[in-house]
Formats: structure tokens, C-alpha cells, sequence
């Protein structure tokens, strides 16, 4: 009786936290479409996730580029299918490593830094001083992150398959002998619009994943420097699950026949 | 439906008699000491809030008059600060009915409510002034954002509100991590006065601070509200600042008001609760878990 009690109380509290989560997002959401617009706060974030999110998702992508060609290069050459290494590269890249890894990356970095700001605001009564302010919290806080996520997510995406490909290009060229001019005909000549553009859009959910993450577990923290510290836990695991998981349903959606 | 009319014109007529008569009493004795006690500005009826088991206010009634300064004591954890923010809306209440000049506030959707917020200004007990914002922006919050002011009108308002809690310009352009703990506190009660709201809630004030700076708050928040004519609400535990700047005080003790009375009688209270806490003694009826 206590086992079927606790699985009850268990599911109320998955969906009490569903619904809320759900309501947040929509709230969110909406602050996209209706004034006031804080555009000091959407450029201020802008900044923070695309230009300062820059150095560690060009390193991601470089050596990820680069260990690719090593690793393909094993593999292909054992049936002399070398020349298929640049298409490897640039599709793996562009389709999946891109936006998959730069996304892990920002939910890292991002995510946790406004899990942490937002439930530091909440711990230190920041976000009921909003309230009383006559601002509405959602719309001052979450709404301008979710839109610098998901324009900024695409561009360093965008960013990220070009330093990559260079980076398997360097070492295909400079360690492994490849032809400079055949590498690069290959890696153009088989690459179609959308192995990039899916890529760009998967960017853009995982962003507005980040996003929602970082703020829904920073504004629902618990109480003292414990709360923020788990809010900043989960808001990179959530994030981090949902990336995969949403990887694998676009890409589904996108390439299934 | 003879019947149905008769009975309404007795009822009116009663109803006009019993004003009239009130009207008599109260006009003699509306204004004490520059209270209007003829209509409450703000009036809680049966107020409840609970959290799961826990009740932190129980079917709570209190009244606030126009211009007056409310002080509410109560113990550590007896439910002040979910007073006030319950009253504000920061918190939902369970039950209960809260009326600001005789209008229902505590059934209002969010819009509204935010309206609401810009008649309301809070001090917090730890300021919760914006990390990253400047001095100048977090004492000129609302009015950038709530008044849409232009930004050097509401530059020149902050600094002046600033100077009104004796701080210079020199502060203007800080941010808060930069100033000491009674100086948060005046940056902070500056930002609570910016748009010279109608009530201004306190929520202990002078808690942290040294006795000096303590009682350079309590001048603030008189001089305050004697500038802005607000209707002002404070939660302490602090005796001395309730003396200072309260006209009325009220103790709040299991999630009830159980004394309200004028702050000159504090000391003849004869509530043997409220005798006990604002003599700090540890027998009584008010059990110490030690």
C-alpha cells in the first residue's frame, strides 16, 4: 500500500512540476510578443551567450575537426576510401558534432551561469523586488535570454561548422598529406543547403532549451547557497538530457524518408 | 414583491440612520495626529496562508489608517514578512479579503496587479537591490520601467531621493556591491520612495545594522513618510525603532493579531504575550525552545 501511495505522490509532483514548467515556458514565450520589450537586457544578453560563448565553442569545434580526420582517416584507409574523409567531416559536422556540441558547450557555460544569477536574484528577494517594482519578472529576466539563446545559438552553430571543418582541414592537410585543393572540392562538392540549415535550426531549439533550463531552475531554487548550487546542477542536466534528446527527434523529423 | 420593497426601504432607511450617527462619532474624532481613522486605507479580513501542514496566518483581521504607521512585532518565524507579502500580493492567500481604499486587491490578475505595484513601495529586509545595476538605476528602477521617464528626469529624480537619505552624488554611479551595509539600506529605502507611493511597507528595517545607523533608518523612514504622506506598514522585532516611528502597533503571535494599540500605550498593554515580548523576558507564555 505504501509503494502504490508513494508511486502517486511521486507522479502528482512530476506533473505539479510539468505543468509549472510548461506555464513558464508559454509565459516566456509570450513576453516575445507583447511590450514592453527590454532591449537594454536583450543586447546585454546577446552579448553574454554569443560573443563571450565564442572562445569555447571555436575550441570545441577545432579539435573535434580535427580528431574526426585522425579518426576517419583509421578507419577509411583500412579500404583505401580516403576521399570520402572531407564529406565525413563536413557532415558530421555541420549535421550533428556542430550543433550538438556547441549546444552542450553553451548549456554549460550559459545555463548554469543564469541558473545561478536568477536563483542568487530569487535567494536575495532580487525578483520579488521586480514584483513590487511594477516589472514583470518573467519579462524582465527570462523572456531576453530566451531570445538572445536562440538568434545567438545558430550564429556560433554557423561559426562552429566553419572552425571545425578548418580544423579537419589543417590536419588533413598538414599532418596527413591530403591535397589542399581536393579536400576542399570535396568538402563543397557534396554538401547540400540543408545539412546546414538543420543544423542551424536544431541550434535554435537547444538555445531556447538553454534558456528555459538555466531560468525555470534558477527562478524555482530552493532556499540559501544550497538551492542555487542544485539549480545550477540541474539546469545543465535538464538541458544537457534535452539536447539529446531533441537532437534525435529533429533529426528524425529532418532526414526520416 | 411588496413585501421584497418594503423590507429594502426599511433596510435603506436603517442603513442611512446607522451612517448618520457614525458620521456624527467619527467626524469628532477622524484625525489623530494626522491619521484619518474615518476610513482604513488598507483593511485584512480573515486573512489565512499556509504552507502544507504549517498555518503561518490564521483568519487574521487588521486595519490600517490613512497616513498612519503601522509597526507589527512578532517573534522569529511568527509569519511577519508572509504578512506583508501577502497583503502586497506577493504572496496568494488562502482566504481572506484585502481592500486597499475600500477596493478588493487581492483578487486581481497579474496586469492588474502590476498597476497596482506602482501605488506600493517595499523595503527589503536585505535591500535586494539589482547586482548589476548602478546605484542611480536601481533608485530610478521604477521610473524607467513602470513611469517609462526619460532618463536624465529620472537621474535627476534619484539623485534627489538620494540626497534625501544623505547620500551624495559621489554614490550615483557605484554599484551596490560597493557600499557598505547601512548604506545598501539607504540606497534601498531611496528606491522604495522613488515614485512616492501611497503605502510603503518596512520589512525590518533596521535589522543588522549598528544602533547609530539603526536609528538614521528610523529618522529616514519618518522623514519619509512625512514627505510623501504615505501610509506606512513595518515588521520588527526591534522595540526601539517600533517607538520611533510608529503611531499604532500591532503583535502578531500564532497566526493572529492578538493586541493592536497606540504606541504610547505599549508599556500597558496588558496583553501578558505582547508584555512579555517587548520586554524580552524568557518565562511567560510565549514558549523558548532552548
Amino acid at each position: 500500500m505504501e509503494y502504490i501511495s508513494s508511486i502517486g505522490r511521486y507522479t502528482l509532483k512530476f506533473l505539479a512540476v510539468l505543468g509549472s514548467a510548461v506555464i513558464f515556458s508559454l509565459s516566456a514565450i509570450a513576453g516575445i510578443f507583447f511590450a514592453p520589450f527590454y532591449l537594454r537586457e536583450i543586447k546585454n544578453n546577446l552579448i553574454e551567450v554569443g560573443f563571450f560563448s565564442l572562445p569555447v565553442v571555436g575550441m570545441t569545434a577545432i579539435f573535434t575537426g580535427a580528431v574526426l580526420v585522425l579518426q576517419s582517416y583509421v578507419g577509411f584507409s583500412r579500404f583505401s576510401a580516403e576521399g570520402s574523409i572531407p564529406t565525413v567531416v563536413v557532415l558530421s559536422i555541420t549535421r550533428e558534432l556542430g550543433p550538438v556540441l556547441a549546444g552542450l558547450m553553451v548549456a554549460g557555460r550559459v545555463g548554469a551561469a543564469m541558473a545561478a544569477e536568477i536563483a542568487t536574484m530569487k535567494v536575495t528577494e532580487q525578483i520579488d523586488a521586480l514584483s513590487t517594482l511594477a516589472v514583470n519578472p518573467i519579462k524582465y529576466l527570462v523572456t531576453p535570454r530566451v531570445i538572445a539563446c536562440v538568434i545567438t545559438l545558430p550564429c556560433l552553430v554557423l561559426i562552429a561548422d566553419i572552425i571545425g571543418i578548418m580544423g579537419g582541414y589543417i590536419v588533413a592537410t598538414e599532418k596527413l598529406g591530403f591535397n589542399k585543393a581536393i579536400y576542399l572540392k570535396n568538402t563543397i562538392h557534396y554538401l547540400e543547403f540543408m545539412d546546414v540549415f538543420s543544423g542551424l535550426v536544431k541550434a535554435a531549439v537547444f538555445g531556447l532549451i538553454i534558456a528555459l533550463a538555466g531560468c525555470y531552475n534558477g527562478y524555482n531554487a530552493g532556499k540559501g547557497a544550497e538551492g542555487v548550487g542544485a539549480a545550477t546542477t540541474n539546469a545543465v542536466v535538464t538541458a544537457s538530457v534535452f539536447i539529446l534528446i531533441l537532437n534525435y527527434l529533429t533529426t528524425e523529423i529532418f532526414f526520416s524518408k | 414583491m411588496i413585501k421584497k420593497t418594503a423590507v429594502k426601504k426599511v433596510e435603506n432607511k436603517g442603513t442611512s440612520i446607522k451612517a448618520k450617527i457614525l458620521s456624527k462619532f467619527v467626524n469628532k474624532n477622524t484625525i489623530v495626529e494626522g491619521r484619518d481613522l474615518s476610513k482604513p486605507k488598507i483593511l485584512v479580513e480573515g486573512l489565512s496562508k499556509s504552507f502544507g501542514k504549517k498555518v503561518i496566518l490564521d483568519n487574521l483581521n487588521l486595519e490600517v489608517a490613512q497616513n498612519e504607521s503601522l509597526v507589527v512585532f512578532g517573534g522569529s518565524g511568527s509569519g511577519k514578512s508572509v504578512l506583508i507579502k501577502t497583503i502586497i500580493g506577493l504572496l496568494k492567500a488562502d482566504a481572506g479579503i484585502i481592500k486597499l481604499d475600500g477596493e478588493l486587491i487581492s483578487d486581481l490578475s497579474n496586469t492588474a496587479r502590476s498597476h497596482l505595484m506602482s501605488r506600493f513601495g517595499f523595503l527589503f529586509q536585505g535591500g535586494a537591490l539589482f547586482d548589476s545595476l548602478r546605484v542611480w538605476e536601481n533608485v530610478a528602477f521604477a521610473l524607467l520601467h513602470g513611469k517609462k521617464m526619460s532618463i536624465v528626469d529620472a537621474k535627476d529624480v534619484a539623485l534627489s531621493k538620494l540626497r534625501s537619505v544623505g547620500l551624495s552624488e559621489e554614490v550615483l554611479y557605484l554599484f551596490p556591491s560597493e557600499l557598505s551595509g547601512g548604506m545598501q539600506k539607504r540606497v534601498a529605502l531611496a528606491r522604495a520612495i522613488a515614485t512616492n507611493p501611497e503605502v510603503i511597507f518596512f520589512d525590518e528595517p533596521t535589522t543588522g545594522l549598528d544602533p547609530i545607523m539603526a536609528n538614521v533608518i528610523n529618522d529616514l523612514i519618518v522623514k519619509a513618510r512625512e514627505e510623501i504622506g504615505a501610509t506606512t506598514i513595518t515588521i520588527t522585532h526591534d522595540i526601539h525603532s517600533a517607538r520611533v516611528i510608529a503611531n499604532r502597533v500591532a503583535m502578531l503571535y500564532q497566526g493572529k493579531i492578538i493586541w493592536v494599540g497606540d504606541v504610547k500605550d505599549m508599556d500597558k498593554s496588558g496583553n501578558p504575550i505582547f508584555e512579555q515580548f517587548i520586554n524580552g523576558k524568557i518565562t511567560g507564555p510565549i514558549k523558548v525552545d532552548v
